[in-house]
């Protein structure tokens, strides 16, 4: 068994190994590093240190729109993580908030800006709330694996979200026509501040996230017990918890995180739907996350900000002639490393033992 | 009827990948290892074969036919060699499936493109010219009155070769004495430990062969309905197969029937407007089918056991 005080460094080790397996490949690809970490570093604080440290605010603006899509994938993973289940299915829960907010968007008419996207965002999270009600439920009462049933969901969401933005107006065949205006939560002053970036309001609704979910989680005797059938489900229904209740509450909650998500990247993001051939990859990405920061709220904000600059530094590594699928290799690496904890585990401990005979010898 | 059996050359194309993939999938489970990672077995699988033909085709005698087979299996070893990874985390080290299985996925796809990217500048392969077309006629079977011309006249030969694994898989996991002890890894592990099973030889070469499976799947599927590997040659496919397995509850010919039905409702999403009262439904209905299916199948199937009882547990000697 790997220890609680373990756990807690394992993200750590995962994220340098990970970076080093990403610096290697890059080598044997006969591309510079150096050019890769400056672009990243470039991607998350707008200085351009091949440029003499220029800063572009707007850098900074796009790094916290991708941010924060993923971050509520990952809010979305974790919460249902902490009740012992694999959200697989944030994906689909994703584009059901899309779809969701888009059409409140097309369909409410309200000219209010802070009325009518709140509106639409409340319309993604619950959209999101009853794509994940349906694997909930599958669970709770005929024990289906929720894992198969959310990647089924996933596809059945893309299919039904494109049919469902072609009722919509078009604009052309794979998107939509922008949302009004009111239901977007794009302002200007957002804009001016950051050269022009895509960022928006939705940071507000991040921030509300994160509280709720830390507040839930760690602050609530639903969230107690929530942890509670986690940790050990038998154990759970032995001590009176309603186990089957809280499993459908639980990802339904997750997909309500994951509802808000699909709502920011439709009314923050773009301002529109789009009509898709594959996946955005938000929702998996968001188990990155997850993984990464230990289902916690602070673990997932920083591994939230770690992934997004991953995906966000990619354009700029392209132009920089350093394939821009690196970021994704590595990222992926970084999970692929959190599973294998015990190999981790274990060759420190080997690599530790080896050292001590070696003082040892002296 | 006309439309039916326009249908079914395309359908049956579509279905052998499926086929032949969910036999890897069916393999791994069966062992008690749930293979999420299917879909990125297919990538690697579809990459290795669309890259390798490419450069093939150059190469005197290679040209046609023979290249595209040279592929198809240097495709499967891609798959196995991927598929080791897999191995490594859940077997060796004890991962959780799952969460190895997702990371396989994203690690394919990226990997993929970030080698065509060196290789051929962009973000996919080059074209290839051949691939695997339909057979005329086959010698003597296609003479058969009724059967012949339906079955072994313009097919592409992929689905006899998904038919020939089913059968061998089929002979192999339930007529075989290592088919019995595979079965027995995915049902209770402890137990066939107790009895001097070798539950993490059988399940690697479990997951390998899956993986061997699974990457000759891809390149079939990218040989016979692409001219070039991209980044969505696979587009959910390998899920597909998973859906399959499901839905032909863990058995080879369960799986072959599954795959022949999934093949069948993609060429409708195709067909559909030339058939009345279809024509009113849109494409991505036909496009959801496998998956909104599969849902209803796991529902049905929920109150008798038909999965192996212990895949996706991480195998541990000590436990009782």
């Amino acid at each position: 068994m790997i220890s609680l005080k373990e756990k807690r460094w394992i993200p750590f080790l995962a994220v340098i190994l990970g970076l080093v397996a990403g610096t290697l490949i890059v080598i044997l690809s006969g591309r510079s590093p150096l050019i890769m970490f400056a672009t990243f570093i470039k991607a998350g604080t707008g200085i351009d240190l091949l440029k003499g440290g220029t800063f572009n605010p707007r850098l900074v603006g796009e790094f916290l729109v991708t941010t924060m899509p993923i971050l509520m994938g990952g809010l979305s993973i974790s919460f249902a993580y902490r009740t012992g289940l694999f959200n697989i299915g944030a994906e689909g829960q994703i584009i059901a908030g899309g779809v969701a907010a888009i059409g409140a968007g097309f369909f409410i008419p309200i000219d209010n800006q802070f009325i009518h996207s709140t509106i639409c965002v409340l319309a993604g999270c619950l959209a999101g709330a009853l794509w994940g009600l349906i694997p909930g439920l599958l669970k709770a009462r005929f024990n289906v694996h929720e894992v198969v049933v959310g990647i089924m969901l996933n596809y059945t969401a893309m299919y039904s979200a494109n049919w469902l933005y072609k009722q919509m107006p078009l604009n052309q065949m794979t998107r939509t026509e922008n949302v009004p205006v009111s239901a977007t939560l794009n302002v200007d002053f957002l804009r001016q501040l950051t050269n022009n970036s895509r960022l928006h309001l939705g940071f507000i609704h991040v921030i509300i996230a994160l509280f709720l979910f830390w507040l839930i989680i760690e602050k609530t005797s639903f969230g107690y017990q929530l942890r509670a059938t986690g940790f050990n489900k038998e154990g759970a229904r032995f001590a009176g918890i309603k186990v089957k209740r809280n499993l459908v509450y639980s990802l339904m909650i997750a997909g309500a995180f994951a509802g808000l998500g699909g709502a920011l990247l439709t009314l923050g993001t773009y301002g529109y739907g789009r009509v898709i051939t594959a996946f955005d990859n938000v929702g998996f990405d968001g188990i990155s996350v997850a993984l990464v920061g230990g289902c916690t709220m602070l673990g997932n904000l920083f591994a939230g900000l770690l992934f997004g600059l991953m995906k966000v530094a990619q354009p700029a590594l392209q132009i920089a002639s350093i394939p821009k699928e690196i970021g994704d290799i590595i990222s992926s690496l970084i999970v692929l490393l959190v599973a294998l904890q015990y190999a981790i585990v274990l060759y420190r401990n080997k690599i530790r033992d080896w050292f001590k005979k070696a003082r040892g010898q002296k | 009827m006309n439309t039916f059996l326009s249908m079914l050359p395309g359908s049956l194309m579509v279905a052998a990948p499926i086929i032949i993939c969910a036999l890897g999938g069916l393999l791994s489970e069966r062992s008690g290892i749930t293979n999420i990672a299917l879909e990125g077995i297919m990538t690697v699988g579809a990459f290795v074969s669309a890259a390798l033909l490419f450069y093939l085709e150059k190469v005197p005698g290679f040209g046609s036919g023979l290249g595209c087979w040279v592929a198809v299996l240097a495709g499967a070893f891609g798959g196995m060699l991927f598929s080791t990874l897999l191995a490594i985390a859940a077997i060796r080290y004890k991962s959780d499936q799952t969460i190895a299985g997702a990371a396989l996925n994203m690690l394919s796809v990226a990997l993929c493109i970030y080698i065509s990217q060196i290789l051929f500048g962009h973000q996919r392969t080059d074209t290839f010219t051949t691939g695997i077309t339909r057979i005329k006629k086959v010698p003597l079977l296609g003479d058969i009155p009724i059967i012949g011309p339906l079955l072994f006249q313009g097919i592409n030969p992929t689905i006899y070769v998904a038919v020939v694994l089913v059968v061998i898989v089929w002979f192999v996991v339930f007529k075989t004495r290592f088919g019995l002890r595979l079965r027995s890894c995915g049902e209770n592990p402890q137990a066939s430990a107790s009895l001097g099973v070798k539950v993490e030889k059988i399940r690697t070469i479990a997951v390998l062969a899956s993986g061997f499976l699974g990457g000759m799947a891809g390149a079939l599927m990218v040989l016979t309905t692409d001219t070039q590997f991209t980044a969505s040659s696979i587009h959910g496919m390998g899920f597909i197969s998973l859906a399959a397995l499901i839905f032909g509850k863990w058995q080879p010919f369960g799986a072959l029937g599954a795959g022949i039905f999934f093949g069948f409702a993609q060429q409708l999403g195709v067909y559909a407007n030339m058939i009345p009262l279809l024509n009113q439904l849109p494409s991505e209905f036909f496009h959801a089918i496998p998956y909104v299916i599969t849902i209803i199948a796991l529902v049905l199937f929920s109150s008798k056991a038909v999965g192996p009882r212990a895949a996706g547990q991480i195998y541990d000697p000590g436990q009782r």
